[in-house]
């Protein structure tokens, strides 16, 4: 038999198949994935730059334009970072505030990806009801907060804006209404024949290697690894509150996918409870002003839908901060791809690469080349492709 | 008359290229909304197209960083022309909080000719979709086509 050469197949560089633009250059022989190089820095913007010329009040508004998708996690982090710094305490109706926010988002992130892991798989039914069910949360942020997505709801020492005892009745309905059609989502997409055929055992992370690179968030329990900032580290509202961490050994798509379809149904439970605690607070108490400027550092952590975001802040008693440093949960994440992708096939790299991370942003251009420039697949080729192989399994849309 | 024939046919259904030039997702996440059941742009023949060389609207998002202005410039010249081009969300107007940035190569009408502008942070979607009938009355105005 002749030798498979060795052919490389660059995805990118300025779409990203998840979050934030990347380039990802797979190395294939045949139809097997043998090898990954993973490039940065398309979407550079110099947040870390541009926090150290704004004052404390304004980095919440710069921070949550890091991601669309993610827009509390960075704010959150962000003001946990600066009360660390000034030692600030919140007061309760504002954690419980924020922890509505948060959760929120990871709804919305988690239906998001759900989705979008549909379409890659051909199953474009599913990402017409995740994104439709998706809607109802917006819907809900938009009430709460004034905005569908960036909703500038975070300040050093509060949030911006009370939830009135008002809101609370509507919130809930909409709330049971959004229980029942998870719920149906859940069971439609874990109960599938095909969608366990394609991702069941597809691009494993196993433990060792998911702590070898860090990998955190779903990602992280998806391989095994009980991990969460909520609980680990716990801040704003969750540790007052009755929710359980959703872990799956596993490690390959599959699980992710459950880690992210049962996570929206904790959040629900969470986002129940703070709404039924803040009726018996005193109404308007949210916000415990930032008297000086802190001097000396900080460090906030949160559990964003991907992971664990950190913000760090050094203040030096002025009104703007000296260093300011970021880590966002993909930049750990994306590289575990290195190893769940190799050894699968050119079929199931979509989904694989997906299964990190939920954002798929932009339309997607993927060309295949071999070494010496010939042309092979373009991205549509390889969702066809993908889309193909669960027709075969007798499934798709 | 084929003349007649090419502008109902380029406006009757609007394939849409979108280009992701460091955004930050948000404005992309809602254009994706925009296709799903409750917004479903569907409805008025407007398609995300696959490959620039098949789109008549180009739609911008971010703040355009030096990294990413080389392939925006390609793409924008990948189009067939007559396009609309939109530049989409507010950073890609005018910068917004990244003017201050280091790596900010300048609103996008600096680099190419931009036909309409979809401001907001995110755009609503229904300022989305009224951008797109914008660009819809702008390309029906054009004579040469």
């Amino acid at each position: 038999m002749a030798e498979l050469k060795r052919r490389v197949i660059p995805i990118g560089p300025f779409h990203p198949l998840q979050e934030e633009a990347e380039y990802f250059k797979l190395t294939v022989e045949g139809e097997k994935v043998v090898g990954l190089d993973i490039q940065l820095g398309y979407m550079h913007r110099g947040h870390e730059k541009i926090c150290e010329n704004k004052t404390y009040d304004q980095i919440p508004f710069v921070v949550e334009r890091i991601c669309g998708i993610c827009s509390t996690s960075h704010p959150f982090a962000a003001v946990l970072a600066m009360e660390d710094a000034a030692g600030i305490e919140v007061p309760r109706r504002a954690s419980y505030i924020r922890s509505i926010i948060g959760e929120l988002e990871r709804i919305h992130s988690h239906l998001l990806w759900v989705g979008l892991a549909g379409h890659f798989l051909g199953y474009n039914t599913v990402w017409m009801w995740a994104w439709k069910y998706r809607e109802p949360v917006l819907e809900m942020c938009e009430m709460i907060t004034g905005n569908r997505n960036h909703y500038a709801m975070f300040k050093p020492g509060g949030v911006r804006r009370d939830i009135e005892p008002a809101m609370i009745p509507p919130l809930m309905q909409v709330l049971d209404e959004l229980d029942k059609k998870l719920w149906m989502l859940t069971k439609a997409v874990l109960d599938d024949p095909v969608f366990h055929k394609r991702v069941e055992g597809v691009g494993i992370l196993t433990k060792e290697k998911a702590i070898e690179y860090s990998a955190e968030g779903p990602t992280g329990r998806a391989s095994g690894i009980v991990i969460d900032v909520r609980k680990d580290d716990p801040h704003a509202a969750y540790d007052w509150i009755e929710w359980e961490e959703i872990v799956f050994p596993e490690g390959d798509v599959f699980a992710k996918a459950k880690v992210r379809l049962l996570e929206c149904l904790e959040s629900t439970k969470i986002i129940r409870q703070c709404l039924g605690k803040l009726k018996g607070l005193p109404e308007g108490d949210i916000d415990a002003k930032m008297e000086h400027p802190p001097d000396g550092e900080g460090i906030g952590r949160y559990e964003a839908p991907r992971g664990e975001v950190i913000h760090y802040v050094k203040g030096n008693g002025s009104m703007y901060p000296e260093r300011y440093k970021i880590r966002a949960p993909s930049f750990m994440n994306i590289k575990s791809n290195e190893v769940a992708v190799l050894g699968g096939s050119v079929a199931d790299a979509a989904i694989t690469l997906a299964a990190v991370d939920p954002c798929y942003c932009c339309t997607e251009r993927i060309a295949a080349f071999d070494t010496r420039g010939k042309f092979l697949y373009t991205w549509d080729d390889m969702v066809k492709l993908s889309q193909e192989k669960t027709v075969r399994m007798g499934g798709g849309s | 008359m084929l003349k007649g024939i090419k502008k109902a046919a380029l406006t009757k259904s609007l394939w849409v290229y979108h280009v992701a030039a460091s955004p930050c997702n948000n404005c992309d996440i809602e254009i994706l909304d925009l296709l799903t059941p409750r917004f479903d742009i569907e409805r008025f023949g407007i398609l995300l197209a696959g490959s620039p060389r098949h789109a008549d609207v180009l739609l911008i998002t971010g703040m355009v960083n030096k990294k990413v202005l080389d392939r925006v410039l390609r793409v924008y010249a990948e189009t067939p022309k007559p396009c609309v081009v939109a530049a989409f969300g507010s950073c890609a107007i005018g910068g917004t909080l990244f003017e201050d940035s280091y790596n900010y190569a300048g609103p996008l009408d600096k680099h190419i000719p931009v036909d309409v502008y979809i401001g907001g942070c995110p755009p609503k979607p229904e300022g989305m979709i009224l951008g797109v009938v914008r660009a819809v009355e702008k390309l029906k105005k054009l004579k040469d086509l």
